[in-house]
């Protein structure tokens, strides 16, 4: 593997007011031009990562230890200031609801160049040009109408396809798609999923994929990373982690896929001995009270 | 425009609302206790002369007659004659209006000002200790009403430490250019700014002691919405775009959040001017409220009535402006 383009190393997030950790200790390496997988059950703290790297973790909870570097640079050292303005530069984020996720006030336009003229500093026209050209890219018939639409005038894969356009328009180098087709119909979270591909590869950005669904980590990622409990208990390459699963969480997680032919099969409880790994070191403070008392 | 059929309607609807007032206000004060004419008339005044006053007044018809008399006058724009002044009341109304206009503006654009100030600084400060800063601020200008707070504006800077003026609307010294009512805005048209700042050392007082109930009320919604607000996905998307808290708290965060407080605004500022009434008269300040008063001590009839018809007709307008406004910053109710 090549020099790490996003790295995170030992990153732990804990609610501020009980310290209890919601990530434990979370290492991952993301290449450039890379995709890597996040997966993991609800809870798992899968989107708590990409806030972290954003700078945008809910006001309950805060970083109390580890690395965040991206292209070099470590974030959580920078000063707010200048570690906003380099977040805003380098990695934008594809939301999981796109019907929330625009403004209903503004027009679409605007939403879409204003990280362009504002942060990058970029000509007016020049991004109108990249919106333009983007929103076609994501196959928007009539963008010149759309950029002057509000969001409401507007269906919601239309949506997070203009999401997509929006996060791709300053050519990041970073991408953190969160669950961007979750919220989506069956027959359009495809085509989003295709079109996220389609132009991660185009624009070889590096792209973080957070889902709880392996068919679609099958499909785009190259790497994933399993999360159980706020840990990665497993890191591999795709082909590998199909084939051959090491953690038994991942075991029963591959065995939860629903089969068609046989529903009930997928209903796999978690395996107790992963129960007893993570949560004997969860639950440790108290088990420990116990045996005093 | 699918605008302007509502706004025919909600004209009609005026219309209807003013006529329900006008009926209202002229049946209760002659209803009420107290005689116009035994306010004219020097005491020990003969039968006689009591029955001839009444009947020049047309106090001796019945109830229904009167109304009829007067509506179909007003219908015509005549409003009466105040008889404790003895000119038209629609040019006595008139004359005060633009006063008490002025003052009340002046006392909303107070109260957004503050308003908005203590819910961004609140919602800025949102988690921190200080945020109970601004709720107690807040807590304490709405625990008082606006003629306690006029009380205690006019001892603090007016006695204490007199900074402003506490009554009147304008220095009698000066020497007034004005063609019109509108003393402040011709004052502001005219670049007279010496005038101005005269006319506004006399109203700051009053016009805060309004506004600061008012302040309180928008700074508690207002910050309520926009911590809510905060939470929502296109805020969180702005932020990792790289803007600040301040740009993602105005520009994002406001345009939405505002739009609750807006139709409390229009309420309120309705409340607002009904408490120019007491206000002004605290200040002697020479505007509709004050003028009301007196008409009411004085049992002045014609000149209550048509008071009350130009304060409702004042509600319902800001009404009216209130929901066309929500409508414009509202993209999606726009269309509906």
């Amino acid at each position: 593997m090549m020099k790490p383009f996003l790295s995170i190393k030992n990153l732990t997030v804990s609610l501020k007011s009980s310290k209890e950790p919601l990530l434990r200790s979370v290492s991952l390496d993301l290449a450039a031009g890379n995709v890597l997988g996040l997966v993991g059950e609800s809870g798992a703290g899968k989107s708590m990562i990409g806030k972290a790297i954003l700078g945008i973790l809910p006001q309950a909870v805060e970083i109390t230890a580890g690395e965040i570097w991206l292209n070099d640079q470590e974030l959580l050292r920078k000063p707010a200031k200048e570690r906003r303005k380099f977040i805003g530069a380098s990695t934008a984020l594809i939301p999981q609801d796109p019907l929330t996720a625009l403004n209903p006030s503004r027009r679409i336009g605007p939403q879409i160049t204003e990280r362009l003229v504002d942060i990058l500093d970029w000509k007016k026209d020049a991004a109108l040009a990249r919106a333009l050209e983007l929103l076609n890219e994501v196959q928007i018939p009539d963008p010149e109408r759309v950029m002057h639409s509000y969001p409401h005038e507007i269906s919601g894969g239309m949506r997070q396809r203009i999401l997509i356009a929006s996060a791709f328009a300053a050519n990041p180098k970073l991408i953190i798609a969160d669950e961007p087709t979750t919220a989506l119909d069956v027959t359009v979270q495809k085509q989003i999923l295709h079109l996220i591909a389609d132009l991660q590869a185009r624009h070889q950005t590096s792209l973080l994929f957070v889902t709880h669904d392996l068919g679609v980590v099958s499909k785009v990622c190259q790497h994933l990373s399993v999360l159980y409990a706020g840990k990665v208990i497993e890191a591999s390459e795709i082909r590998d982690f199909f084939k051959n699963p090491k953690h038994p969480y991942s075991r029963a997680l591959l065995a939860a896929t629903p089969k068609y032919n046989d529903p009930a099969s997928s209903l796999t409880p978690v395996p107790e001995e992963v129960i007893a790994e993570v949560e004997a070191e969860i639950f440790a403070p108290r088990t420990e009270c116990s045996h005093v008392n | 425009m699918s605008l302007f059929p509502t706004i025919f309607l909600r004209l009609l609807t005026t219309l209807i609302t003013l006529f329900g007032v006008a009926v209202i206000i002229f049946v209760i004060i002659r209803v009420v206790p107290g005689n116009p004419i035994a306010m004219m008339l020097p005491p020990g005044a003969t039968d006689a002369d009591i029955q001839r006053l009444q009947a020049l007044y047309g106090f001796d018809k019945s109830i229904l007659e009167q109304f009829l008399i007067w509506i179909s006058d007003v219908v015509r724009g005549d409003f009466g004659t105040s008889i404790s002044l003895r000119q038209p009341v629609l040019n006595l109304v008139l004359e005060r209006l633009p006063a008490t206009l002025e003052l009340s503006i002046i006392a909303l654009i107070l109260a957004v000002a503050i308003g908005l100030t203590l819910a961004i600084t609140g919602t800025r400060l949102r988690g921190s200790r200080f945020e109970s800063l601004i709720d107690m601020t807040n807590g304490i200008a709405l625990s008082l009403p606006d003629f306690l707070w006029a009380l205690l504006l006019i001892l603090l800077f007016g006695v204490l430490w007199p900074l402003f003026h506490i009554s009147g609307r304008i220095s009698p010294a000066l020497d007034l250019p004005f063609t019109s009512q509108f003393y402040l805005f011709e004052s502001l048209l005219r670049l007279r700014l010496d005038l101005s700042l005269d006319l506004l050392s006399h109203m700051f007082m009053p016009a805060l002691a309004m506004a600061i109930p008012l302040a309180a009320i928008i700074g508690q919604l207002l910050k309520q919405s926009l911590k809510e607000t905060m939470h929502l996905d296109y805020v969180t998307l702005s932020r990792t775009k790289g803007y600040s808290e301040n740009h993602v708290i105005i520009r994002e965060a406001l345009p939405n959040a505002i739009l609750p407080t807006l139709t409390l605004i229009g309420v309120q500022f309705t409340f607002l001017i009904g408490g120019t009434v007491i206000i002004e008269r605290l200040f002697s300040y020479e505007g509709l409220g004050n003028m009301a008063i007196d008409a009411v001590i004085n049992r002045d009839l014609p000149l209550i009535q048509g008071i009350v018809i130009l304060f409702a007709l004042i509600f319902t307008l800001v009404n009216l402006i209130v929901d066309m406004s929500y409508a414009l910053l509202n993209p999606r109710l726009r269309h509906a």
